[in-house]
Parts: structure tokens; sequence; C-alpha cells
């Protein structure tokens, strides 16, 4: 069984929903967002998802944009991206890690040395967001060849037949993107999250993560009623923009920096335990 | 007959998933796909409409006044002592450049599509400009994107935007041009996806875009052969266009693909020089294929995937891309693609204003100057046809800059 569905049996058996924090990788730095990795598990995340940074980042919004253009200031590149999941693997062998990005990277590096050199490093799963399954063919073969999770996304403007294809695709589990719009958007409607999750799940027995403007403790809660996982980014990242490169930070106040994470892990298992 | 010919004859694309050999597809988050598939649909069956094609020829010949004049450039051509120089005066056109072809026939397909808000992303302005007046005329709501660096270069054109009613966006992000332009049109696009038409500039973005664009703009080189044959009796012997994104090139080759004996000559921004690094010029430089706005192209970027900063006195053809198709001419040796100068666009710039009476686009410089350094080392009865995309009003103050002058 992969590290992401122990994850999730492991969370289901307990009624709780997995908790999802989103960051870019080397923003700050690179040691930082090693530190930063250990600190979100502490305050309760379930799985990880790492960003890699993409100079053309066009479905993001200004607060993981201003990450990534700080990541890139850096010369954050893919490889030591790759690096930091290895150092994190080192003392951590059970929390998921799946790296987010762009696809320009990826290609860039050569799928088969891409999948090899995640695996070897730890990484669990891949979501790749400007590549839909049409156009995954090469990917998803040596991703699938090497035991990663590939990862797609399902949007509110996908249809039912796109839906079946989609969740045929997946595996680890299926993101579904809240809203119209980019990361960090202020307009989530849990109502219609609602109504299209119950559409989703006719197509799919995979883990549903629900991700894209959960800011807070009540949405990130009314947002795990529905769904198995909640996914947070731009909230934790604009947290992660006050900290400094080239600061050796204590686990104390990475912990404390990112305390919107347990704020949400308590909301979160408030509800289920309701 | 050789193999390249063989494959012109044949030449069927894009496939039905948008793709040009390996290049094209479509490379966007899951909010747009289903988008695109409406618009693809939506244009497979307006494509078979007459009506819909009556409409757009009606447009193009009363409000953008085509078709636009071939017009031999004789003192240009004496002055050079070689190759005989026609020039395509997409100039002329309503707005000043090629870029109305393709607003006039995307605004068709938003009208058809139910769309209330147009936006596009422009560089140089001329698409912005092209896509506002469109928007203007029919009464419909319009945001343009447009990257800082490139507010402050094509600053008349900004004005003439707004003079038209539409919304310039400014993008602070990245490099502050024409690619970060485009980012943020894609974020507009799926944020408000709903009611909202995205006119695409250039024969670049995902799938249909690249084929609808040339399509619209295949009405340049349809002139141009039966133009030619009125004017010479026969087809020309090359096509010169400047490619940045290449929308204005692939009007000019698309018809003549078929056509073995016609050679196509795609000049990219060679900025300070293929050598430097500053420019923006991928095909001629051999960069790798890579994937940025939504296709699979030929891309300026580095070992590890990041988009390179590109440059050229060009606004427009400051693009670190290019349309896939181009990519796949390429590849299939069809066309051919260099690259000149700053500079010599510049001296290209003067020289035609100087000899013709005609002040062009620095993009289309780039095309004139390919033509002043090919054409002497061509016979006379070689017939050249170069396509003077765009005039060169907005570059005024561009220009006067470089020469040190205040306006």
């Amino acid at each position: 069984m992969s590290r992401i569905q122990s994850t999730f049996s492991r969370l289901r058996a307990s009624g709780r929903k997995a908790l999802i924090p989103y960051l870019t990788a080397g923003d700050p730095d690179l040691s930082t967002t090693l530190g930063l990795m250990h600190a979100l598990v502490a305050n309760g995340a379930d799985i990880i998802e790492l960003g890699f940074p993409f100079s053309d980042p066009s479905s993001d919004g200004p607060v993981i944009q201003r990450a990534v253009e700080r990541a890139l200031a850096r010369k954050t590149r893919l490889r030591d991206v790759l690096d930091v999941v290895k150092q994190f693997r080192s003392t951590n062998q059970d929390t998921p890690v799946v790296l987010m990005g762009y696809l320009n990277p990826v290609e860039c590096m050569g799928y088969e040395r891409f999948a090899q050199a995640a695996v070897d490093a730890g990484v669990d799963g891949v979501l790749i967001v400007d590549m839909p399954p049409e156009e995954a063919e090469e990917p998803k073969r040596a991703l699938r060849a090497v035991g990663l999770d590939l990862i797609f996304l399902v949007a509110p403007t996908t249809n039912p037949e796109r839906m079946t294809a989609i969740c045929g695709e997946s595996s680890g589990y299926v993101y579904y993107v809240s809203l119209k719009g980019v990361t960090g958007a202020s307009h989530l409607d849990i109502t219609s999250v609602e109504e299209s999750l119950a559409k989703l799940r006719r197509h799919t027995d995979l883990p549903i993560g629900v991700g894209f403007g959960i800011r807070d403790g009540e949405s990130a809660a009314r947002i795990a009623s529905v769904a198995d996982a909640v996914v947070v980014g731009s909230a934790l990242v604009s947290r992660i923009a006050e900290l400094k490169p080239e600061v050796s930070y204590s686990s104390d106040q990475l912990i404390e920096q990112t305390s919107i994470i347990a704020g949400m892990r308590a909301a979160m298992d408030a509800v289920q335990t309701a | 007959m050789s193999e390249i010919a063989k494959g012109a004859r044949d030449y069927d694309y894009p496939d039905n998933r948008g793709h040009f050999g390996p290049y094209g597809g479509i490379f966007v988050g899951e909010t747009l796909m289903p988008a695109l598939e409406e618009l693809n649909r939506q244009y497979a069956r307006l494509k078979q409409d007459p009506a819909f094609w009556a409409e757009f020829d009606y447009d193009l010949a009363h409000y953008v006044g085509r078709p636009s004049p071939l017009y031999f450039a004789e003192r240009l051509t004496k002055k050079l002592g070689g190759a005989q120089i026609y020039l395509k005066r997409e100039d002329l056109n309503h707005t000043g450049a090629h870029k109305v072809n393709n607003t006039i026939g995307q605004a068709l397909l938003a009208r058809a599509m139910g769309k209330t808000r147009i936006i596009a992303e422009t560089g140089a302005g001329q698409h912005g400009v092209a896509t506002a007046t469109v928007a203007a005329r029919l009464g419909l709501e319009c945001h343009v994107y447009m990257g800082t660096d490139d507010i402050q270069r094509q600053s008349a054109n900004v004005f003439r935007m707004k003079m038209l009613g539409a919304n310039v966006v400014g993008v602070d992000s990245g490099s502050r041009t024409l690619k970060d332009a485009m980012n943020e049109a894609l974020r507009d696009w799926a944020t408000n996806v709903d009611n909202t038409y995205y006119i695409i500039g250039t024969v670049a973005g995902p799938h249909p875009y690249p084929m609808l664009v040339r399509d619209f703009q295949a009405v340049i080189g349809r002139e141009v052969k039966q133009q030619a044959m009125k004017m010479v009796g026969r087809l020309p012997d090359s096509l010169v266009a400047c490619v940045g994104g290449g929308s204005n090139a692939i009007g000019l080759f698309y018809p003549f693909i078929g056509d073995e004996g016609v050679r196509m000559i795609g000049v990219e921004a060679g900025g300070l020089g293929l050598d430097t690094g500053k420019h923006a010029a991928p095909l001629s430089a051999n960069c790798s294929a890579g994937v940025l706005h939504g296709n699979r192209t030929y891309l300026m970027n580095d070992e590890d995937g990041q988009i390179s900063d590109t440059h050229s006195v060009s606004a427009g053809l400051d693009y670190p891309g290019v349309g896939p198709e181009h990519a796949w001419l390429k590849d299939i040796k069809r066309a051919e693609y260099t690259a000149v100068t700053d500079d010599e666009a510049l001296a290209a710039f003067r020289m035609l204003t100087r000899t013709e009476g005609i002040i062009p686009a620095l993009e289309s410089s780039h095309a004139v100057a390919y033509a002043i350094k090919a054409a002497p080392t061509l016979p006379q009865d070689h017939i050249m046809v170069v396509n003077l995309s765009g005039r060169g009003d907005k570059d005024l103050h561009t220009v006067a800059n470089i020469d040190g002058i205040k306006l």
C-alpha cells in the first residue's frame, strides 16, 4: 500500500479528514523549506504538497506568484527541491509528499529521469497543473513505472464525461478545484462545492481533496465535512512570506509561523468528532 | 518529388487534438479545458457555415478595407539591385496592422457563443487596439492585459485602447512584457470563464487558437496569390514575414504551403545578437522544445526549464516562444527561419521610410531588414513578397528615444 493510501485509510479508520498544506519550495530559502515541512507535520498536516517553482505560473494568484518569484530569485531548481524531499525523508518516513507545479521544468529534466529522481528522493505523488490527462501519455508511463501517484484536477467547469476520464487516470487522490479562478481567490461557495462533490463521488472511489480559496478554520471545517482532504495554499504561503532568507529559524518559530494549520486541524477535528 | 515537397502537398495540420507533429496541443489547468473544447466545437460548426464566412468577408471588405494592396517597391528594388520587392500592405488595414483580421473573426465567434465580455493580451498594443476596436463595434466589455514595460514603450496605443473604451490592465509580474500579459489573461479567463471570450492575438496558446487564428489570417496569403498572378502572372519566388508568435507570417505562408517552388522565410527578433542571449528568436537559435501558454513549441528557457527573459527593440516580437505550426514548418523544412538584430531592423525602418515613403512598424522592419540583406544576392527576376504587417506610427517614440530626440 502506498504512503498516500495508508494515510487515507488510517484517517478514515479514526473518522478524520486529511489536511494538506501547500508551500513553495525555496521560499524564503531551501533550508527553511525543510524546517517548514517538519513544522507543518507538527501542526497536524497529513500530506504535504510541495510546489516546485516555474517562471510562468498561469493558474496561480498573486500570493503564490510572489512566492515563486522569491524562490526563483534564489535560483531554486527542480533537483534542489528533490534534495529537500530526500532530507525530509531522512527523519520522516510517514508523511506523503506530493510535488506540485507546471510541466516545463519536468519536461526539461526528462520524464524518466524526473520519475526516478523523485521516487529515489521519497516523493509519493505528482500533480502537474497544466497537464490534462489528454497530454499525459509519456509522463504517465514514466511515473507509473516507478510507482508514483499521478493526481489530476477536476474543476467546477468539468462535465461528467471528463470527470469519468480524469478519475480513471488518477491515483492517490483526486484534487477538486473549489472555484473558477486562480489559487488564493476569495469567492469560495461551499454549497456549490458540496453539490459538485456529490456528483464527483459517482465517478470515483478515490479520496477527494478540495483546494483553492480555503483560508481559515471555518472554511476548512465546512469543506472537511464533505471532502476527504482539505488543501490550503495561499493562506499559508502568505504567512511564510513574512520569513526572511538566510535566517536560521528554530522549529518552534516555524511551528508558530504556520500555526494557521494547527487552527485548521483543530476546527476540522472538532467537526469530525462532534 | 522530394520528401519535403510531398510533405507539403499532403500537409494537413493540426490533428483533431491540435498537434502539429510533436508541437501544439492543449496544456492548461482543468478549469479551462471545457471552455477550449466548447470553442473547438463552435468553431468546427461555424467553419462549415457559409454565412459565417460571408459575414467575415463583408467585415474585412467594408470595415477593415481589404483587400490590402500588393505594392511594388520600385525605388527600394532599384537601390538594392537584385530581387523585385513587393510589399503586402497590411499596414493600410483599419487600426494599422494585420491583427484586425483575427479580431474580426474571433469577435464573430464570441458573438455566436453568446459571450458578453472580451479579454486579450497585447505586446506592442496592436492586438489590444484591434481587440478594443471590435469590442467597441459590438458593444462588448473589453479588458486588455499589457506588461508595464510595454505600457511604457507603447503609450500611444495604450491611449488608443482607452479611447476605444477598453480597460487596460498593467501586468507587473515576471518580465512585465507579452508573456506575462498572457499569463494574466489566462488567469482572468479561468476566473470569468462563463461570460468571457479570450481573443488570443497570435498563433500560439492552446488548441484551437493556433488553428483558428491562422485560418483568419490566411486571407493575407490568399490575396497575395491572386494579386501576384494579376501583377506578375505567376506565384512569388519567396515570402518574407517577421515572426514573434507568428500570426502575420502564418497568414502569408499558409495558402502557399502546397506550392513547392515558393520559399518561405520567417524573420525573428535577433535583438542584440543571437550569441548574446539577448534576443527573442527561439527558432533561429535552435532552442529546445518546451511547454508554455498552453502549447508545446520551441522555447527560450534555461537548463531548469524556467522561461528566459527576452529582448527585442520591438515589443510585438518580444516573446520567448513561437506558434507551434512554425516549429513544425521548421522541422519539416518547409519554411526557413532566421533573425535580424535590433540595429538591422532600425536601419530597415529608416531605409523604407526614405525610399518608399512608408513608415513600417518595428516588427515589420525585421522582415524588411531581411529583404535588404537578401535581395542583392538574388537574380532580378526573383519575386519577393514582404509582409508589411503594420505601420510604424506607434513606434515613433521608441525611434525618437533611440535618436535622443524628445517628442
